[in-house]
């Protein structure tokens, strides 16, 4: 899951001071659940902002999922009615709701921070950089790029300090220790004795992808 | 010969190497320079130049290792993997190549977050052991990493470090050969303060024939005090000092600290000299450059071999 976090206050509120008449449009999806974007947040922000700023008319709206326009019915009858757009979904989100009303200047309420998981309610933690050439399965399901501090491929780094904990933190264990005493667990060391070959970095530039099985359809 | 490098010499002619080391400086003062290469000329068979190291801003390494040139002292030019894509690695070490740097050292580079531009962004678009590989690349096969034929190449004599003591213990001498198998020329290890743990791993790398494959010049830092001894156990990442140092440096009366610490460095260098798969040592004297002299003197490593 894409997981967000909401930008400074002070932050939103210079976003908005050129403006009269706002729309918040909060995200059913990821942000939704990683509590950051959803209805209760649309709600709270927009008691703050009524409170700082009185002149601003602001409103809140929540749909499904701002990535998908199949979700936008409602928001595009609404729209039009207002001179700017909050969006409180990611930067994606952000982008399509942006593209979509090209004449209506649109803000993000958010910082998109990761991809990754719940540790537990309100926790979350990073654990996809989106490479595009996942090794899970050569490193026991630890992913070298995002949870070592230099994603490298040959690790364990010579800053590991002795106590197998990353030299970055004290309190972070070193991804390539971890690697390593798990495949040791699973009689899988091999994996990682010989060197790894220079990465072809996917992600340098805009990536689009077709599904196989759609690439027929989009043919044109 | 791969390099014609003065180190490369040494070794290939069987003598113990002894190596040393400059911080450049943080701001543009050659004199700096040229007055720590004053120290090691004569005295070592050549001294690494550190790029950036603790992440924090200096001269650039081959720049530094040029005017270790001018001063008649070899450079061992580093480079980290955190500050530079491979395009401009390359490009460096036909730089580097170019105004007659022989010997380089290959490093994935303390992470930014230790320096004074904690937030800049990190590449590590390579790590240390791929451009170990990448370098060898360049001088043996005369091909850039994408493939390109270069016109003239890099012959460099390429180093690598290892640290025989973080976790885990058991993969360190794995991770020696897996640079070795990228083509590493020599090794220059991290500071060794656990005497028992470097015999272990040397006994391991000398049961898998690493060091026939290549040199392992054991890492020597002369403690200068109790205070350095610890904060080096305490804080500084990948180290591992025992307590029996910091209580032998407690033994004698402040004043002779310093003096018990180039002892300690002196007996280390005494028996890495002989044991088997200890090619030579490097010595990282950490701002202690005038001290150079005299600890080659007390180590009998004087003098230098010519070759």
């Amino acid at each position: 899951m894409i997981i967000a976090e909401r930008k400074p206050f002070e932050e939103i509120k210079e976003m908005l001071k050129s403006y009269n008449n706002v729309l918040n449009v909060g995200c059913g999806g990821c942000t939704s659940i990683c509590l950051a974007g959803g209805q209760k947040e649309v709600n709270k922000l927009n008691a703050e902002l009524t409170k700082e700023i009185p002149a601003l008319k602001i409103d809140g709206y929540v749909i499904e999922r701002q990535c998908n326009y199949d979700f936008f019915a409602d928001l595009d009858e609404k729209a039009s009615q207002y001179d700017a757009i909050l969006s409180m979904a990611c930067g994606a989100g952000v982008q399509f709701v942006a593209e979509r009303y090209t004449s209506i200047p649109v803000f993000p309420a958010l910082n998109t921070v990761f991809c990754g998981v719940d540790r537990n309610v309100g926790w979350f933690e990073e654990n996809c950089r989106t490479c595009g050439e996942c090794v899970l399965g050569e490193t026991a399901g630890i992913c070298p790029v995002t949870r070592c501090a230099k994603g490298i491929f040959n690790g364990p780094c010579g800053g590991t300090r002795i106590d197998g904990t990353c030299e970055v933190d004290k309190n972070t264990p070193c991804a390539w220790t971890d690697i390593y005493n798990r495949l040791k667990e699973q009689g899988r060391v091999s994996n990682i004795l010989d060197v790894k070959p220079i990465r072809l970095w996917q992600n340098q530039t805009r990536r689009s992808l077709i599904q196989e099985d759609y690439k027929a359809r989009y043919a044109e | 010969m791969k390099s014609g490098s003065n180190l490369e010499k040494v070794l290939t002619a069987g003598h113990f190497a002894f190596t040393g080391e400059v911080g450049p400086p943080r701001g543009a003062n050659v004199e700096v320079i040229r007055k720590k290469a004053a120290f090691l000329k004569g005295n070592v068979d050549m001294a690494n130049m550190t790029d950036n190291q603790t992440a924090m801003v200096r001269m650039s390494s081959w720049a530094g290792s040029m005017i270790l040139l001018q001063e008649g002292v070899e450079p061992n030019y580093q480079m980290v993997c955190r500050d530079r894509n491979r395009i401009a690695m390359q490009s460096d070490v036909l730089g580097a190549y170019a105004h007659g740097i022989r010997n380089m050292l290959c490093l994935s580079g303390d992470h930014q977050q230790f320096g004074d531009h904690p937030n800049s962004k990190g590449v590590y678009d390579i790590d240390s052991v791929q451009l170990i590989g990448m370098v060898k690349k360049m001088r043996d096969e005369k091909t850039f990493l994408g493939g390109d034929k270069l016109d003239e190449a890099p012959e460099m004599f390429i180093g690598a470090a290892a640290n025989p003591f973080g976790q885990p213990f058991e993969w360190r001498v794995h991770r020696l050969a897996k640079k070795v198998a990228a083509g590493a020329d020599f090794i220059q290890t991290q500071c060794i303060f656990n005497m028992e743990r470097m015999r272990e791993w040397i006994h391991q790398a000398n049961d898998m024939g690493l060091t026939e494959k290549v040199y392992i010049l054991a890492g020597v830092t002369p403690m200068k005090s109790v205070g350095m001894a610890k904060y080096m156990k305490n804080n500084v990442p990948g180290m591992d000092v025992p307590d029996w140092i910091i209580k032998r440096l407690q033994g004698v009366d402040k004043k002779k600290a310093a003096d018990e610490g180039i002892k300690i460095a002196c007996e280390q260098i005494a028996e890495f000299k002989e044991t088997k798969g200890v090619a030579g040592v490097h010595l990282m004297p950490i701002e202690w450059e005038h001290k150079v002299p005299e600890i080659a003197e007390r180590a009998k490593m004087l003098p230098r071999p010519v070759v």
